[in-house]
């Protein structure tokens, strides 16, 4: 893995169509500038700028293969485990470079953290997998403190009235979109400014699916949230800004409403109005 | 990809209807406006009685239209084009309800004493005919440009609006025996100028299907 990076941040300003008219803020939580992404020989991503706000949820969406999974996992460096990967251009989280030398890739993750498409709770109690994120980076040694942080994270996930009475039963037995809000709750444990979801609801049924959306809508008063979801009705639902990935290229972003109304692009429409082919 | 195949099959017979409830309200107003001036009791009655059947277009319009936006979940240009669909057929089907207002006008001042029709009413129903085949032309080829030249002939029957009111005043006032006919016709003439407004509003909508712009209440 060899990165490129150089330039020092500046305060980046966001387009028009990103600034909320809300009171949100109007810098960058994360800004990208020309990124490329190689999986050895092949190119992944393309010359990628984007910058998103803080507390507002964007949707990637595209094709299978169009780079938008490559791009979530180039936020919080989850490329880096793949060997042969390469990365050009710079991602500010917060105005850091990530691929700055010296950058903590542990701490990296615990300030953007992740949720994959398929609930991978540990085979531990409920409490301890909500605890496992707070005690490896030994965040307290106050078990008072240790439950309160678990129980707020399990409220902020939706999950806390579901499970509060057998805190202490195996995670296995909860049902698949409760082991999926666990998982959030288990990344939200360690308070990070950025959640990055892939596919979080694809392995649900819709009514786990909508706790989900609901959660991910209640989840931006906090967090920026950056989710790659196939299912184009609930990038529609839960996103504030969707970008639409083609072939590795970002075709366009833009607010949500615009991209399923009347977005700039051919490209885009095509895609969204299932006319490509 | 048969879901998008389907899904543009579903867009042609949307449209093919809402063309097919276009021509019976534009078929309306002519018969009408026909019945108005050879005194033609029995057209003007066809015309009320055709009105059950346009009612109906529009409410398999709407059901479509449902069905398209639950099912299909179109987006972008494929959902304008729906939601100008599900608002143009009413429109539509208030021009003919003001056609068979212009037939029912027609039946009570063939009870009266014929009158000499001003050739400005010709004239009204002349332009708002083909004001609304033009629109309709325009929508069937989602042209915006089109769109925007026929609201602007919305001025020209304005005008004629006005010229006749005026005109058929100064008749009640020359010919207080006509009064009771001059105001009938000024009905009709207020009809058509009603027509020239919902042709307007089916214009914008043709706007917002080709370019997704809101020209409502602007031009």
């Amino acid at each position: 893995m060899s990165v490129t990076t150089t330039k020092v941040p500046q305060q980046f300003k966001l387009p028009a169509n990103l600034a909320s008219s809300a009171g949100l803020p109007t810098t960058a939580v994360i800004a990208v500038r020309h990124l490329n992404f190689f999986y050895g020989r092949t190119q992944a991503l393309h010359d990628i700028s984007l910058e998103i706000p803080g507390r507002v949820v964007i949707a990637l969406i595209g094709p299978s293969g169009c780079g938008k999974s490559t791009f979530l996992r180039t936020l919080n460096r989850m490329n880096d485990v793949i060997p042969g990967t390469r990365v050009e251009g710079e991602v500010f989280i917060d105005g850091e470079d990530i691929y700055a030398p010296g950058t903590d890739v542990v701490d990296l993750r615990r300030r953007v953290g992740m949720v994959f498409q398929k609930s991978n709770p540990f085979p531990k109690s409920i409490f301890d997998n909500v605890a496992y994120g707070l005690r490896i980076n030994r965040v307290t040694n106050s078990k008072a403190e240790l439950a309160e942080r678990v129980e707020q994270a399990l409220e902020d996930a939706a999950l806390w009235d579901e499970v509060k009475d057998r805190l202490h039963q195996s995670a296995l037995g909860l049902s698949g979109g409760q082991q999926q809000r666990l998982c959030i709750a288990r990344a939200l444990a360690i308070r990070p400014e950025v959640i990055l979801m892939d596919e979080p609801a694809s392995a649900l049924d819709p009514i786990a699916t909508a706790k989900i959306e609901e959660l991910i809508v209640d989840l931006k008063q906090k967090y920026t949230i950056v989710i790659v979801t196939h299912n184009m009705q609930q990038a529609a639902r839960v996103s504030d800004t969707t970008a639409f990935f083609l072939l590795g290229k970002l075709i366009e972003v833009n607010p949500t409403e615009k991209i399923f109304t009347a977005p700039d692009q051919k490209l885009t429409e095509d895609y969204i109005t299932g006319r490509f082919g | 990809m048969d879901h998008h195949r389907h899904l543009d099959d579903e867009l042609n017979e949307l449209r093919d209807r809402v063309l097919l409830l276009g021509g019976e309200a534009e078929r309306a107003l002519e018969s009408a406006m026909n019945a108005l001036a050879q005194r033609d009791d029995a057209m003007a009655r066809e015309v009320l009685d055709h009105d059950d059947e346009i009612d109906r277009l529009e409410v398999e319009i709407d059901r479509q239209c449902v069905d398209i936006i639950a099912l299909r979940q179109p987006a972008a240009r494929d959902l304008r084009f729906v939601i100008a669909a599900v608002k143009m057929a009413p429109l539509l089907e208030r021009i003919a309800d003001h056609a068979c207002n212009i037939a029912r006008a027609t039946l009570d001042l063939n009870t009266e004493p014929e009158i000499k029709l001003s050739g400005s009413l010709q004239r009204m129903a002349d332009h708002a005919s083909s004001m609304l085949r033009a629109a309709l032309d325009a929508f069937t080829a989602r042209d915006a440009m089109a769109a925007r030249e026929v609201i602007k002939r919305d001025k020209e029957i304005n005008a004629l609006y006005n010229q006749l009111f005026h005109d058929l005043i100064a008749l009640m006032v020359s010919e207080p025996a006509t009064a009771t006919s001059d105001a009938r016709l000024l009905f009709v003439a207020k009809h058509m100028e009603r027509i020239g407004d919902y042709v307007t509003d089916i214009c914008e909508l043709t706007v917002y299907m080709a370019e997704a712009a809101i020209i409502k209440h602007i031009h």
